[in-house]
């Protein structure tokens, strides 16, 4: 696993107090992983805090899921 | 229209003194301080640097564990005091009509600590605020909340009127029940305010005891040593319910509702009336909402904060609306023990009232030492020990900053 990937399980895990088993690429933030429409702004916000990016709320409206999220992340952080 | 009575079937508490009824009685009874130097955070600057902190209060009992971080302290201490109360009233919650069951709470300030924390937090290179910011801070959320909890569909919401808020609470949950608008509702309120930003608040205000040496001693009602109150937090919870229903499920009932007075000082934003005029006015009203004369009443839990001028002008009221059977009424203030918990404080004090009433025993005012002349000393303020006595009528007197007063009136059942 990647150290974003793995950065970004951990804030999943310790925002959404899921078990990391849970945490897969293909989980989805509100389907798999109980988070409702506050929980997943949160998430967004402690990426950006984390990552030091700005995510646009039309692009974070398309992170549903923790792949999603990874791979977004993996795209715009700066290098 | 015929108005409906109304008891009190369900109690339940977190604060300084235990967290649960049974604790909180044992203390009271006993003359125990809940007052002690702050632990949970960095208090070496401050110029008061103790409260009473509600201790070894475990949130994960009424809230699951991921759930946790989403509330203010003052909401989980809710949470608690709630359920203990559904618990102890013996509810049936599938059986009840929800939409005829509601939540009307009382909170002083609301999520003080998330307020602190998040605006702390703040930074102007990355201009945002957590989405929980607003729904974990605002006053009412605690009322919102507990009625998600229980599926209570009633009327809901929720009183701040500082630290007659939770009695305010309690007077609206009586209201609509008696006028036949609900059945049943947990009533109240909670505060969560031992932080930063509540007690150098307060200590601006030079509203709270500086006496750092000694804690247990700082909340001395109507001494004449006392130098303000000491802080308090926690939560109080009474489910208020319609007499019929509460006969017809053959529930328990601790003693009933039979009064209650609102009024204000309209005097100064924080200072009371010297003479007491608001003070009197709503024990005035409380009686006579209540139908009640002077004379039939036994027991007032005073608002009896400790602070310098407050003490003074409620013994002045209280001889103005009771004359000589002033010197006949059991007088104590509880906060002596408790500390204040200002929003929250007119539930623990009421439900103190009400286990006078079901025990015939007076809770007392600890932390006496020196009479002040300022003050009646005829006047029994049951200092130092509890006293035994039957009583048949207990009011509970608060009073908040806004010069809002509330009062209550209990009767033995």
């Amino acid at each position: 696993m990647s150290d974003i990937a793995s950065k970004v399980k951990a804030i999943i895990v310790d925002k959404l107090g899921v078990d990391e088993s849970e945490v897969t690429n293909e989980a989805s933030f509100t389907n798999d992983l109980g988070a409702d429409s506050l929980d997943t702004v949160e998430l967004i916000m402690e990426f950006e805090k984390e990552f030091d990016l700005a995510i646009p709320d039309d692009q974070a409206e398309k992170i549903g899921t923790v792949g999603e999220a990874i791979a977004h992340i993996e795209a715009n952080i700066k290098k | 229209m015929e108005l409906k009575r109304v008891v009190i079937t369900g109690l339940g508490t977190v604060n300084p003194l235990g967290n649960s009824i049974e604790e909180y009685w044992e203390g009271l009874k006993n003359g125990v301080s809940g007052a002690a130097r702050i632990t949970r955070m960095n208090i070496e600057l401050h110029k008061t640097q103790f409260g009473c902190e509600v201790k070894n209060f475990d949130p994960t009992l009424y809230v699951e564990k991921k759930e946790v971080r989403k509330h203010d302290p003052f909401t989980l201490y809710a949470f608690a005091a709630a359920q203990q109360a559904i618990d102890d009233s013996g509810l049936d919650l599938d059986a009840i009509d929800k939409d005829r069951a509601g939540v009307i709470w009382g909170a002083g300030v609301g999520g003080l600590q998330t307020f602190y924390e998040e605006v702390k937090a703040y930074d102007l290179s990355r201009p945002k605020f957590n989405p929980f910011f607003i729904p974990k801070m605002i006053a009412n959320i605690a009322g919102g909340l507990v009625s998600i909890r229980f599926g209570f569909r009633g009327p809901n919401f929720t009183t701040v009127s500082a630290c007659a808020s939770a009695s305010h609470a309690m007077i609206e949950a009586f209201n609509y029940i008696r006028m036949g608008k609900a059945n049943l509702f947990i009533t109240g309120g909670s505060e969560a305010a031992i932080n930063e930003a509540g007690l150098c608040g307060f200590n601006s205000m030079r509203a709270i005891s500086t006496r750092n040496d000694d804690p247990a001693t700082a909340s001395r009602p109507f001494d004449k040593d006392r130098d303000g109150f000491v802080m308090g937090e926690g939560s109080g919870a009474l489910i208020f319910e319609e007499y019929e229903h509460a006969i017809a499920r053959g529930a328990k009932i601790y003693a009933e509702v039979v009064g209650g007075g609102m009024s204000a000082d309209a005097y100064h934003m924080t200072a009371p009336d010297p003479d007491g005029k608001g003070a009197s006015l709503v024990m005035k009203w409380a009686l006579e909402d209540a139908g009640l004369k002077p004379e039939d009443i036994d027991y007032i839990n005073v608002h009896g904060t400790s602070t310098p001028l407050g003490d003074i002008a409620e013994p002045k009221a209280i001889i103005k609306v009771f004359g000589d059977h002033a010197y006949k009424l059991s007088i104590s203030s509880t906060k002596s023990m408790t500390g204040h918990l200002l929003g929250a404080a007119g539930a623990i004090e009421g439900i103190a009232s009400i286990l006078a009433l079901r025990d015939g025993i007076i809770p007392p005012t600890i932390n006496h030492f020196t009479d002040d002349p300022e003050i009646d000393n005829n006047l029994d303020f049951t200092f130092n020990v509890a006293k035994k006595r039957d009583i048949n009528y207990a009011i509970s007197n608060t009073f908040g900053f806004g010069g809002h007063n509330a009062t209550v009136v209990f009767k033995k059942y």
